[in-house]
Parts: structure tokens; C-alpha cells; sequence
């Protein structure tokens, strides 16, 4: 028998939920989940041997003593298969568990999707219950606020255009006291690339604009931050199914560039931002790829060090190891170009195991951190794999090149009792550089 | 009964077989033109290379994690289509009626190909059964195809070795074996039709689309 899960309050779901009748629970599952106009689906449903494959590639099923629910197709029985086998007649209890399986319990990191013999998209199946949950109004309350945010103000932490300007300038004037002369320039129209980052940056970690303007004027870059709106790609729509804000958000980002000019894009080290910005946002506007290229940090940084524009001056001591993002790694291919920048920054890189492309999410990702303090319990309970994975490095520090991955590690760290500092690739680079 | 098993009702089930298979799959073509995020990212050379990922043993990570199942699910789709085509007796039949045969494999090798289905039979019911994960998922549905393709080849060795009763379980193999081919396109055994599809566009996903690897 297995034990309950624990009881989590969420205002977001719980009051949504008692407005829910059961005809608007069928109507809009029926109109979402329909095999009959996707082929994903119908053959997904259709091919899964119900083998049980795919439970292993799962942290949360890894981290909680392989308790079956929280398997890939364990998740998909309780979700997907329970909509057919009740013909669509699905009630609020169940509407109540599918959220929280597909916000909290799934990061959509895809890593199943390499374990299925059938390579079946099983987080696609996840995203289809967002979408389901959205167009109820069924949102983790923390998330929904962010997606609001989004909606309202164009990026996910209600950032002001002036609050916007004023945090680049004071972040340009800490990077004058590292290196003499160092700017963030703001619409420079014709650029070689535009700098975007995610609202965490001007509103909690702003020093880490100013690590962009060291590190581009040292390297002597002609690059550019736009003024207006449409600077963060971040994208939490994309994660709770509002599919049409998650659009809005990319197109303008995308315009923003274009009006700019500029030859690209440079994503700061984020991982879903990047997701939105190449994958998922331009397929929903019919795009088949992005209008101009899009480089994320990782490359942006191994293109530096290889090509000698940035020289380390002295490599940093302390063991350290690193954390791939699903969305860049698994979702780009950037696992030896990490390497690269590890190895060429420090002279203590200790590598995790299973690495790369199969390296474990963070469970930080695809918009579970973003649903808030409600369910951080959940969350870290739900890896304690990646705890184990960084204890056996022995590594002091751990390299995240995403922010999802940053702060989900961080609450690991605080909650496994890890003696482990966590940090961005650009605190390590400027720490370390010919200056 | 012996002659309208292999005359007719053959026909008609491999007729079943056939347009059956070939029906779903391009219902399925069809509906991916339909969904429009499908055939813009597809290449070749990515859907070649995850297939060819997933059909060699130990090719992938997932395979080498568990390499008792590998080697068992290899054992066993291998002997499913080999022990079936190859065997004597079958070519015997399509030499009579319509002038054709294949290859055709030693007595005793079909014999040890049987066998092998039969035993990975076993081995996915107990697993089944005792691995808790499967257990989750695991629905009647799923224990019954299984007995239906145990029994093909349980009733064909029996046949074939004249136990006991041949003649009638003779019929009952045959019998059991059309049903077997007829059921394919419209159960979950038509994973045997979109395994090359639903890993094309895997592989095409990550190989094409995101510069990664699926294996």
C-alpha cells in the first residue's frame, strides 16, 4: 500500500477548483486532449507497451525509493490513461492530483524521453494536462502570479522600464570599479549581439550584469541591452499552459531584437529562457526557427576563452563540479562545450556521474520552483539523487549555467545538509580573469 | 478445416494484416501533416540514426542499464519474426499454395527460437507481476496480449513435436496465429508499426531540432 501523499494547500488550485462543474472539466479536456487531430498522441497512446522503461530516467521516481506514482508512465496512468478509461468524465479530485502531477511532479526535463524504447514524448503529455489545467484556471498560485507578471509587464518579476534602466546603470557603475570603463550599453542600434536576461537579474542578482560588462569590455564586444520592454525571454506561460502569453512574451523579445538590429541574440545563463526563446515560442507563432541566431551563455563563453578574447589569469582552486540544464544540454547539445569552460576556469573539475545529456534535472526546471514555497518540500524531497550525485563529486562548488538550476540546487544544498557553494559560470570568470 | 485454415483464412488474415497496418499508418501520416509541427523538423539522417541506435543491443544507455532485459527483449523480437518466417513447416504451406517459400532455419534452431519466445513470455509476465513499476501499469489488457502471443507458439511446438492430440492443436496454432496477425494494427502490438515512427521523430527532435542525442 502506498503511504498519501502530503496534503498541500495551494490557493491557486484549491479555490479554483470549487468553481469547476463537471461540464466545464469535460469540455475543455475534451477540446485539449483529442487523438483525433494529434498524431503525437494518438500514437503515443497507442505505442506505449506499458514496460515500465522509463521509470529509471526519473529523478522524482529515483528519489522517492521507486515508488511507482512517480514514474513517467506512472504519472501518464494517473493522468492521461484516467481521462480515457473515464471517457473524459473526469472529476475536481482529479483535476486536483493531474496539477499536481504535471506542475510539481514532472519538470519536463525530458530525460524519458531517452530511457523509452519507443522515444515517446512523455512530457508532452505532461504539458497537455498543464494546458488542461490552465484553461480551467487550475494554476499553482505562485506560478499563475508569474505568468501574471509576465502578461502585465512583459517580463516575470513585475520589473519597471525605469526600475529596468536604473538597475543596468547601477550595475554599469559597480563593473567601473572592476575594470576601468566598462558599460552596458543600451540601444545601440546595429549591434553585433544583444544581451538578454531573465527579470531574477535586474530584481535579485544584479551583480551578474555587471560580470557581463566586465567581461564584454575586457573582450572588447559591440554589444547591446535593450531600454524598452521585451529584454527578459523568461517564459513561466510556457510552463502552466497559457501558451498564448508565452507567445506574446517571445514575439516581443524577438522584435525587440529586430528593431535592434543586431546579428544576435546572447541568452545570459538560463536554460527554459533559451527554451522559450528557440523552441517552443516560435512554433507557437508558426515560425519554423528563431528570426535571427540565439547563442547561450555557454557558447557565448567557450567562444571567448577559445578564441583567447578572455585569458585566465589564474585558475580557481577549489574542487568544483557542475550541473547540465536540461534545457541546453539535453535540449542543445552544450555538454562539451561546458566541459570546455569548466576545465579551462578551474583546476579542480570534477565531473558528475551520469553526466551530459543524462545528467539528472535539477527539479528546479519546467516551472516547478515557480510554483512557489507550498511545495519546495515537495521539491527537494523529490531529488535527493541530485544531492547524492554532488556528494560523491566531493566538490566545494558547483557551476550552474542556468538560474532554475541555481536556485533549485541551492534549496538541495540547504536541505541535504551539502557543504557545496553554488555559482553561475560568469562569477567564476570574472573571478578568475586577466582583468 | 485444415484446408480453409490455410487457404482462405490465411489470406484473410494476412489481407487483415496488411491493409490493416498499412491503413494506420497513414491515418497516422495524415494526421501528423494535420498537427504541422511534425514534418518541418524531420531529417533522414537524424531518424536513421536514433533507429539504428535503438535497434542494435546496448546501444543505449538504458539498455546497458539493465542488460539481463536487453539481452531478453532482443532474444525474444528476434525469435518472434525469425522462428514464424523461417520455419519449414510455414514455408512448406506458401510453396503449396502459391508456389513461394523463403529461407528456411535448421529444425533445431526454430525449435530453440521457439522456445526463447516462449520463455521471454514467461519472464515479461513475472516482471510484470513482481517489478513494481510494471505492476503499476500493468492492465488485463496487457497479460492477455501476452498469452496471445505465447499461445502461436506454445500450441506450434506442441504441433510440431505430436504430443499429444496434434491435430487438434494443429487447428488451435493456426487458428491462434491469424488471430495473432489480425490483431497487430488494432491493438497495442501495432507498436511493432510505429516503433520506427515514434523514434524517427524522436531522434529528428533531439538530433535535428536540438542538437542532442536520444540514446
Amino acid at each position: 500500500m502506498l503511504a498519501n501523499r502530503r496534503e498541500v494547500a495551494d490557493p491557486g488550485i484549491d479555490n479554483a477548483l470549487k468553481k469547476l462543474t463537471p461540464e466545464k472539466i469535460e469540455a475543455v479536456v475534451r477540446k485539449v486532449f483529442n487523438p483525433k487531430v494529434s498524431a503525437r498522441l494518438k500514437v503515443y497512446l497507442d505505442t506505449c507497451v506499458h514496460c515500465g522503461l522509463c521509470s529509471n530516467a526519473c529523478h522524482t521516481y529515483n528519489s522517492r525509493d521507486k515508488d511507482p506514482r512517480y514514474s513517467p508512465v506512472g504519472k501518464v496512468k494517473q493522468t492521461i490513461w484516467e481521462i480515457i478509461k473515464k471517457d473524459y468524465k473526469v472529476d475536481a479530485g482529479f483535476i486536483k492530483l493531474a496539477a499536481r502531477i504535471a506542475f510539481v511532479e514532472c519538470n519536463a526535463c525530458r530525460r524519458c524521453s531517452m530511457y523509452c524504447p519507443f522515444g515517446i514524448d512523455i512530457a508532452f503529455f505532461m504539458m497537455t494536462i498543464r494546458r488542461i489545467c490552465h484553461l480551467l484556471g487550475v494554476v499553482p498560485q505562485y506560478l499563475q502570479d508569474t505568468v501574471n507578471s509576465h502578461s502585465t509587464t512583459m517580463n516575470q518579476m513585475w520589473v519597471q522600464q525605469d526600475d529596468w534602466i536604473d538597475a543596468l546603470q547601477w550595475q554599469e557603475d559597480d563593473a567601473n570599479m572592476e575594470v576601468a570603463g566598462a558599460r552596458i550599453p543600451l540601444e545601440v542600434e546595429g549591434a553585433d549581439f544583444m544581451y538578454s536576461v531573465i527579470a531574477p537579474e535586474p530584481k535579485i542578482l544584479a551583480q551578474l550584469l555587471a560580470n557581463m560588462s566586465i567581461i564584454a569590455t575586457k573582450a572588447g564586444l559591440n554589444w547591446t541591452m535593450p531600454a524598452t520592454d521585451g529584454w527578459d525571454n523568461s517564459n513561466m506561460a510556457m510552463y502552466s499552459g497559457d501558451f498564448e502569453t508565452m507567445a506574446r512574451v517571445e514575439k516581443l523579445h524577438w522584435e525587440t531584437a529586430l528593431r535592434l538590429k543586431v546579428k544576435k541574440v546572447v541568452m545570459g545563463e538560463c536554460g527554459h529562457a533559451f527554451r522559450g526563446a528557440v523552441y517552443d515560442g516560435p512554433k507557437w507563432l508558426s515560425w519554423r526557427k528563431t528570426p535571427i541566431p540565439m547563442v547561450h551563455a555557454i557558447e557565448f563563453y567557450y567562444d571567448l576563452l577559445k578564441s583567447g578574447k578572455i585569458k585566465v589569469a589564474k585558475k580557481f582552486a577549489e574542487p568544483v563540479t557542475v550541473q547540465d540544464p536540461c534545457n541546453v544540454v539535453r535540449g542543445r547539445g552544450l555538454g562539451k562545450k561546458l566541459r570546455y569552460i569548466m576545465n579551462a576556469l578551474c583546476a579542480d573539475f570534477r565531473d558528475v556521474e551520469p553526466r551530459m545529456e543524462h545528467n539528472y534535472c535539477c527539479a528546479a526546471g519546467g516551472g516547478v520552483i515557480n510554483c512557489g514555497a507550498p511545495w519546495k518540500r515537495d521539491r527537494v524531497e523529490g531529488n535527493k539523487v541530485k544531492a547524492e550525485q554532488i556528494k560523491q563529486t566531493g566538490a566545494d562548488v558547483i557551476v550552474t549555467p542556468c538560474h532554475n538550476c541555481h536556485s533549485g540546487i541551492e534549496d538541495i544544498i540547504g536541505f541535504y545538509k551539502l557543504k557545496v557553494h553554488v555559482k553561475f559560470i560568469s562569477e567564476i570568470m570574472v573571478e578568475v580573469m586577466e582583468k | 478445416m485444415y484446408a480453409l485454415l490455410t487457404g482462405p483464412l490465411l489470406w484473410l488474415s494476412l489481407l487483415v494484416f496488411f491493409i490493416g497496418s498499412l491503413f494506420r499508418i497513414i491515418q497516422m501520416f495524415r494526421l501528423a501533416k494535420k498537427e504541422k509541427v511534425i514534418y518541418p523538423y524531420m531529417t533522414v539522417r537524424h531518424s536513421l540514426r536514433s533507429i539504428i541506435h535503438w535497434i542494435v543491443p546496448f546501444a543505449g544507455r538504458n539498455m546497458r542499464l539493465r542488460p539481463f532485459m536487453t539481452i531478453a527483449t532482443f532474444a525474444f523480437h528476434l525469435s518472434l519474426f525469425a522462428a514464424p518466417l523461417f520455419l519449414v513447416a510455414h514455408n512448406v504451406i506458401l510453396d503449396a499454395r502459391w508456389g513461394v517459400s523463403l529461407w528456411v532455419l535448421p529444425e533445431t534452431v526454430a525449435d530453440v527460437l521457439t522456445l526463447i519466445v516462449i520463455a521471454v513470455c514467461v519472464f515479461f509476465f513475472v516482471r510484470r507481476m513482481f517489478a513494481p513499476e510494471v505492476l503499476y501499469v500493468t492492465s488485463w489488457g496487457d497479460v492477455i496480449l501476452l498469452v496471445l502471443i505465447a499461445l502461436p507458439f506454445v500450441t506450434g511446438f506442441i504441433a510440431h513435436h505430436q504430443f499429444f492430440a496434434s491435430r487438434a492443436v494443429l487447428i488451435a496454432h493456426i487458428i491462434l496465429g491469424e488471430i495473432m496477425l489480425m490483431l497487430v494494427p488494432f491493438t497495442r502490438l501495432s507498436h511493432m508499426l510505429y516503433f520506427f515512427f515514434t523514434r524517427a521523430y524522436m531522434g529528428c527532435e533531439f538530433g535535428n531540432v536540438r542538437n542532442s542525442r536520444d540514446w
